[in-house]
């Protein structure tokens, strides 16, 4: 197991990177996001981004109206969220299903691989089975030599066949956060 | 049961979208879907018949993706309170383009009728301008709607938001086509957008 620590002197990891040139290549527009650590160099990224808008969210069901509204206006987009927040989207899922609009979110996963908080657990232990209960197709990197492709076969069948698609980013690719006093 | 002075819904959009200009109108979950319905079918109304509380957030999808063309979302004071966070979104991201008409009866009037947070305690003109959208008015009369009408197809100078006291009374329904992908399909079509 490795541990994520929170220093400026860290080394980057490349996988932030590499979702964010496929997700240029595919032309991915608008990018709301709940933030979380997982996602924080993506986030930045996208910030710095021309030809991508950052959209800043309260809560995680936002994301699915947005990028639907996306679609009707034209535009592409990928919700980034962590695994809590899938739970906020049931309902909102729906959308996916009525509207069959290309729905991809990318989701930094909590609750499992040496997780120390044990609030993030229970949606963490369900995140994938509620995604399937509500039709949404779940891939998942594991391993940072795996990003590239998973998160190219997501955004293919998502954008090309409509597939709703969340992709899980495992705890053990991230690094289990630490919490020190 | 009605109370004296409120405006009537249908009066109320039928104005906002005369002479529309090309612009796109949201209707939310529930009446205000009906009221854009009676108003006028066209290829340009994205009707929502679910999703409650994410009216905004596709107006506002919508406003950042054709920025030049007005996007309104006309929708109820329940919708609105079920996605109140979405105006914090849009007080960041401030699109010029985009309008959010609350038709504000203070009641559920699809379930029965009971009465929502406006008609105790919630002021949602309040709730917008503490949220940033600057130009977050109450409109109480059919001059301030039609002036209302004629800035937010201008498409500029938004993000503006207004709370419209409706009378509670319940129309007959006028019911919109329900297809979703006909829908979305439809609108991208008049934008010159194909299906996948």
């Amino acid at each position: 197991m490795h541990a994520r620590t929170e220093t400026a002197s860290d080394s980057q990891p490349a996988w932030p990177e590499e979702i964010f040139s496929t997700l240029q290549r595919f032309d991915v527009r608008q990018v709301p996001y709940v933030p979380d650590a997982g996602h924080s160099q993506l986030i930045e990224r996208v910030l710095g981004s021309s030809t991508m808008r950052g959209v800043p969210l309260t809560t995680e069901e936002e994301g699915i109206a947005l990028l639907l509204g996306a679609w009707a206006g034209g535009q592409r987009g990928v919700l980034l969220m962590q695994s809590s927040g899938v739970g906020n989207c049931i309902n909102m899922l729906s959308l996916t299903q009525i509207f069959r609009f290309p729905f991809l979110t990318l989701v930094t996963m909590r609750g499992e691989w040496g997780e120390f908080n044990p609030w993030q657990v229970p949606m963490g232990s369900n995140t994938q089975a509620a995604f399937e209960l509500c039709g949404v197709k779940v891939l998942r990197a594991t391993h940072p030599e795996e990003v590239p492709e998973v998160i190219e076969a997501g955004a293919a069948q998502a954008y090309n066949a409509s597939t709703p698609t969340a992709v899980l980013l495992s705890q053990r690719l991230i690094g289990a956060k630490v919490f020190v006093k | 049961m009605s109370k004296a002075n409120l405006l009537d819904r249908r009066a109320v959009v039928s104005q906002l979208l005369k002479d529309r200009n090309g612009a796109i109108a949201v209707g939310g979950l529930g009446a205000s879907t009906y009221d854009i319905a009676a108003a006028g079918d066209d290829d340009r109304n994205f009707y929502l018949w679910g999703g409650m509380g994410g009216a905004v957030m596709i107006g506002l999808g919508l406003a950042l993706a054709q920025p030049k063309l007005p996007v309104i979302v006309i929708t109820g004071d329940g919708e609105m309170l079920m996605g109140l966070g979405s105006l914090a979104t849009v007080g960041v991201q401030k699109p010029a383009n985009l309008s959010i008409v609350v038709l504000d009866n203070e009641a559920y009037g699809e379930t029965g009728g009971q009465v929502s947070h406006t008609a105790a305690s919630v002021d949602l003109v309040g709730v917008a301008k503490a949220c940033g959208i600057a130009d977050s008015r109450a409109i109480t009369t059919m001059a301030e709607i039609e002036a209302f009408a004629v800035s937010l197809k201008e498409g500029s100078r938004g993000p503006r938001f207004a709370n419209v006291k409706i009378d509670a009374a319940n129309l007959e329904r006028v019911l919109s086509n329900r297809d979703g992908t006909f829908i979305v399909n439809r609108l991208r079509g008049s934008l010159g957008y194909q299906p996948i």
